[in-house]
């Protein structure tokens, strides 16, 4: 399924949050959004997945604009990795992942519990499936709520920097379970070297608007990355395996 | 506090089994116990007479009285309430996503007992007979409720923080204009009542309250149980709930329109009973899970229980004379609590 975002602007007390983004995500694709913090990477994310809605412009699912559609139809066919946690309620990680089944219509039990245990197969948390959610580690969790995103059956997928606070191996772990299951996706990601090795094409956001766009490597370069981040890059090959990897400096 | 990895879950239809018997024997117990020292057999045989009609001897009118007109209402009342005040608990915690939360938090009570006192204290509305304190209660219920709402909206909705500290704002508005009609008051005897009704008593319940509270709190559980699902969500977070369909603004407006109301309800007829809308909330989730599904299904029944019991206390304990039933379920429910918190690897809120 294919994402469109069409002109997007968002304003928050007279101040423009995003303004007029332009992208698109191909079906089977996975695209990057990179930028500094406060760029606007999360607000235009969360017009995505239905938490806000823009003051301008829309975002199309195959041409439909989600939030013009019913909430749990678009629920059905969009899942999201939000970047929250709330930690007030005990749940099972079972739970969790069952809470991925809530849109969908005409359910019942059986049915629901095979999809879970897939899920949690496919991401390895099926061992995890009586445990607490608040007592597990951060890897963990985000296998968890990757679950739960693959229960709900969804053909896109919206991640907002899910590799936060992840070690090294769980955040490739994170990033390849996501690319493994082949659906949509649109992820905002800090690791500029991460975005490179797993994204098709990249979006570069900075002051709310896209400077840049194109494959990892024609976008990152250090020209643009002086002035999006203000640091000096240094494309450096990888002995091994020969991906270019960026290693970075302050600007003097 | 160490929490076990493993959250208990206690398979369903046991515990549903369970607590129904059990609300089953308390309801007969409530109306077996108290002070005016009938038989087992007589209670038996007046509750029987009662459900099928039957005869009962002019001499023992007095006495079929207390059992069918006095104890039998107020403990299908207390058994009502108690459920109305544990499944509130339950939505509103999940409601401003707070585990302190409880249905007092949202200054409806407060509201409710500026209108209780000045029935009490003020003598107001007295053409309205025995149902001025009712109505006046739940007016003023319903008046708090609408200043709490006016109050805590913004563009965004409800959201929790301001709806929980709106609520608690305007609670101590409401409770200062208590405490002035209180203080103001030249009866002794009524400021007595008025502290009764503050912290709760169902001595003046009647068969004609039962039908409206029941089927308000029957009416607002099952709304709140075909939510259980969206009140999960809700629960993980505002923007998960986004992501899994389900509109978490306008649900908490909804769910705020249906606890008031049922709080409202709840409080005009027993006053403020303390306790039971935290406490058994937390209870259930240790017993069964946080899953809303679970914990919506035994919660009223446990909360009936609690209230029957405590209420029964309140009548024996300094027999002829009452204590408010909000210090029994106090006196019981907090070293209960504590015990099991305790014992248990419950997570209250995160780590």
């Amino acid at each position: 399924m294919r994402l469109d975002i069409e002109g997007v602007t968002v304003e928050a007390a007279k101040t423009r949050l995003v303004e007029d983004i332009r992208l698109t995500v191909d079906s089977g694709t996975f695209v990057g959004l990179v930028g500094p913090n406060g760029s606007g990477k999360s607000t235009l994310l969360r017009c995505v997945y239905r938490a806000l809605r823009p003051a301008g412009g829309a975002v199309r699912l195959d041409g439909d604009d989600v939030h013009a559609l019913d909430p749990r139809a678009a629920a059905r066919s969009l899942a999201a990795l939000p970047q929250e946690s709330s930690a007030e309620f005990d749940f099972t990680v079972a739970e969790v992942v069952a809470m991925g089944r809530l849109p969908h219509r005409g359910r019942t039990a059986a049915h629901d519990r095979a999809v879970c245990a897939d899920a949690m197969a496919r991401t390895g948390v099926a061992h995890l499936a009586e445990r607490g959610f608040l007592a597990l580690s951060g890897g963990e969790k985000q296998r968890v709520l990757i679950a739960r995103a693959l229960a709900q059956q969804p053909r896109v997928l919206v991640l907002d920097e899910p590799t936060n606070h992840l070690d090294i191996a769980h955040q490739l772990d994170v990033l390849s379970l996501v690319r493994a299951s082949g659906l949509t996706v649109l992820a905002a990601l800090h690791d500029l070297n991460l975005a490179a090795a797993h994204c098709g094409l990249l979006y570069v956001i900075d002051g709310g608007r896209v400077v840049a766009s194109g494959p990892p490597h024609d976008v990152l370069q250090p020209a643009l990355l002086a002035e999006v981040f203000g640091v000096r890059a240094h494309p450096v090959r990888h002995p091994g395996t020969g991906a270019v990897q960026l290693l970075f400096d302050l600007l003097p | 506090m160490r929490r076990r990895a493993t959250p208990s879950r206690t398979p369903l239809l046991p515990v549903l089994l369970g607590l129904s018997f059990l609300l089953l024997a308390s309801l007969l117990g409530g109306v077996g116990l108290g002070a005016a020292g009938l038989g087992w057999a007589e209670v038996l045989w007046y509750l029987w007479a009662g459900l099928t009609g039957g005869t009962v001897h002019a001499d023992d009118v007095a006495a079929y009285t207390i059992v069918w007109e006095i104890r039998l209402p107020r403990v299908v009342l207390g058994a009502v309430v108690g459920a109305g005040l544990a499944a509130v608990g339950v939505a509103v915690q999940a409601m401003v996503r707070n585990a302190l939360a409880d249905p007092f938090v949202l200054g409806i009570s407060s509201g409710a007992a500026v209108g209780a006192n000045a029935v009490i204290l003020l003598g107001a509305f007295a053409s309205l007979g025995v149902w001025a304190l009712s109505v006046s209660a739940f007016a003023s219920a319903l008046a708090a409720m609408a200043l709490v709402y006016a109050v805590a909206r913004s563009p965004h909705g409800l959201t929790p923080l301001r709806l929980i500290l709106t609520g608690t704002a305007l609670a101590y508005g409401f409770e200062a204009v208590t405490t002035v009609m209180v203080f103001g008051a030249a009866r002794g005897e009524a400021a007595r009542s008025a502290m009764m009704w503050l912290l709760g008593s169902l001595g003046g319940a009647t068969w004609a309250q039962v039908p409206l509270v029941a089927v308000t709190v029957a009416a607002g559980w099952v709304w709140l149980r075909l939510r259980a699902e969206p009140l999960n969500a809700l629960a993980m977070g505002d923007e998960t709930s986004s992501a899994l369909g389900v509109r978490p603004a306008r649900l908490r407006r909804d769910l705020f329109l249906v606890t008031a109301a049922v709080t409202g309800t709840v409080v005009a007829v027993s006053g403020a009973v303390g306790f039971v809308g935290l406490m058994v909330p937390h209870v259930v989730r240790m017993l069964v899970g946080a899953d809303h599904r679970r914990v919506l299904a035994v919660a009223p029944l446990a909360g009936a229980v609690l209230l029957v019991w405590a209420d029964v206390l309140s009548r024996l304990l300094l027999a002829p004379a009452e204590l408010p039933v909000g210090v029994i379920t106090a006196v019981v429910g907090v070293p209960a609590f504590l015990l099991l918190m305790r014992r248990g690897g419950y997570a209250f809120g995160g780590r």
